[in-house]
């Protein structure tokens, strides 16, 4: 079996703490992952509003590298995005069920001296961590438990829906079950499906800056230390616009918004500039201390 | 009344498009639209609905009416997000996801998107900067949107812009994938392929009715 990691473009700018700590992450638990060689663009939602069956071929011409490089044997694809996970994901389904799509995408790969055989399965890390790897191994790698952190989980929509793969699309609990195991409560909120609004925060800001808004609220109601996000545009909204939901809501959030593979990698005590924790906006407050301190200024480690 | 939400227009019936409903059932398993029994599943589960101009629901009925013009003109289908919660709660499994996705193209293709709109101008940014690259350069895309929409509010943006600068998330990289020339020749076979098929190549009516 092999893993090979799909990292997509959101991974190598504004999410690259995310590309760092789930490395870093994998390698912590002895199964380190090797980037697609040459992958291009999944082909997601801003390219699909244009053509899909180029999407699905932009999907497809992953698959046969990925079959390339990995030999005959099986590949497992670990897709962090949820973008790109739903974007490949969808087009492994279409080309699966739909014969007249497969074979113009078919075609299409031929002409490029490319071939898809269809053996690719696609993972996403917290799928991975959580069924392959198994929540035991994990607990014995945490030496700096979590304890005393409410983190709420969130996990946007793309993950489990349409595609409600190693969860259930309404109520998923696999985010939760890998914090109780790593010593963090988790807070039990409503929203943690819904959406945080995607691209709309740079195209219709007066939208867009809501729905990320409704959500930290509630997390922070509930009474949540961190919330702890599977998508670099969940992360991207929820954090770095919390100045700007000041101006417009009137409210200072001040809440840390963090990728799951950063608590892990926090709990298994690796270095904050080894999980791209220097890159937040929000800093990740120590959750004893935070206690003490009144309005959750930062103290570093 | 933000002018993005629009209002209800009257059209007489042979205004109508009926080739239209047919139009969007074209698209692999488009035809269960023809069984919405707009109960309003999608509308009530949609977390843009309040803002847009018609609801999901009501996008379904008109598209089964055959307001063609309205549905491909309207900020609905630009504002859906793509979060699938219509999708995996409608009790006809109808794919309204997927449906709106089918409506943004046709727009596309037709020229009918409301325009200096700025999600369609971010969908063919995206769209040029991968079929040349093979990849999005996102702080490049960020550059382009703003230029084609409105520069000036680019000044807004420039404490989001240095703050993403200084935690090294915000580059103006052209990413490229090494291998251009073989994704062009994929790219290049399905130039004339659309999901959404033209009206000469639409099955006749009786055989779409489910």
């Amino acid at each position: 079996m092999t893993y090979l990691y799909f990292p997509g473009c959101s991974l190598k700018s504004t999410g690259r703490a995310y590309e760092e700590s789930v490395l870093e992450v994998s390698r912590a638990l002895s199964m380190p992952l090797t980037e697609l060689e040459d992958w291009n663009c999944c082909g997601a939602t801003a390219y699909m509003s244009i053509s899909e069956l180029k999407a699905f071929a932009l999907s497809a011409r992953n698959f046969a590298l990925a079959e390339r490089q990995a030999g005959n044997g099986e590949v497992d694809m670990v897709v962090p995005c949820a973008a790109c996970y739903l974007g490949l994901n969808k087009a492994k389904r279409y080309l699966n069920e739909h014969p007249e799509i497969r074979s113009k995408v078919d075609e299409a790969l031929h002409a490029a001296g490319l071939e898809y055989k269809g053996s690719i399965r696609l993972r996403h890390p917290l799928d991975v961590f959580v069924n392959d790897i198994g929540l035991k191994n994990i607990a014995e790698l945490a030496v700096k438990p979590l304890e005393g952190m409410r983190v709420a989980c969130y996990y946007g929509c793309q993950i489990l829906r349409p595609y409600a793969d190693f969860d259930d699309a309404h109520e998923p609990t696999t985010m939760e079950k890998l914090m109780q195991a790593l010593g963090a409560e988790t807070v039990d909120w409503p929203l943690k499906t819904r959406c945080c609004g995607g691209s709309l925060i740079g195209t219709v800001p007066e939208v867009g800056l809501r729905l990320s808004y409704i959500l930290l609220k509630e997390a922070k109601r509930r009474g949540a230390d961190v919330l702890a996000t599977a998508c670099p545009l969940c992360q991207f909204n929820l954090e770095c616009y919390q100045d700007k939901m000041k101006d417009m809501f009137g409210e200072n959030i001040g809440l840390p918004v963090v990728y799951f593979t950063q608590l892990m990698g926090k709990a298994f005590g690796l270095p904050d500039n080894r999980l791209g924790l220097q890159r937040v906006f929000v800093p990740l407050v120590s959750p004893k201390r935070a206690k003490a301190e009144v309005g959750g200024v930062h103290v570093s480690e | 009344m933000e002018k993005w939400q629009g209002w209800r227009k009257i059209r007489y019936e042979a205004e109508l498009d009926p080739d239209f409903p047919r139009e969007i059932a074209s698209i692999p398993g488009g035809e269960k639209i023809l069984t919405c029994i707009q109960c309003g599943t999608c509308s009530g589960m949609c977390p843009l609905a309040p803002y847009m101009d018609y609801t999901p629901r009501q996008i379904i009925a008109m598209i089964r009416a055959g307001f063609r013009s309205e549905v491909l003109s309207s900020y609905t289908t630009w504002l859906c997000a793509s979060c699938y919660a219509c999708t995996v709660e409608c009790p006809k499994e109808i794919k309204l996801t997927d449906i709106m996705y089918a409506a943004k193209r046709l727009a596309i293709r037709t020229g009918v998107y409301p325009k200096k709109f700025p999600i369609p101008i971010l969908a063919s940014e995206f769209f040029k900067s991968v079929e040349s690259t093979g990849r999005n350069s996102e702080g490049r895309l960020i550059l382009r949107l703003f230029m084609r929409t409105n520069p000036f509010k680019l000044f807004n943006q420039s404490r989001l812009g240095l703050n993403l600068l200084r935690r090294g998330r915000f580059s103006l990289k052209r990413e490229s994938i090494k291998q251009t020339g073989e994704l062009k020749s994929i790219l290049k076979v399905l130039e004339r392929e659309h999901m959404v098929k033209a009206k000469d190549e639409l099955v006749p009516e009786s055989k779409v009715r489910p």
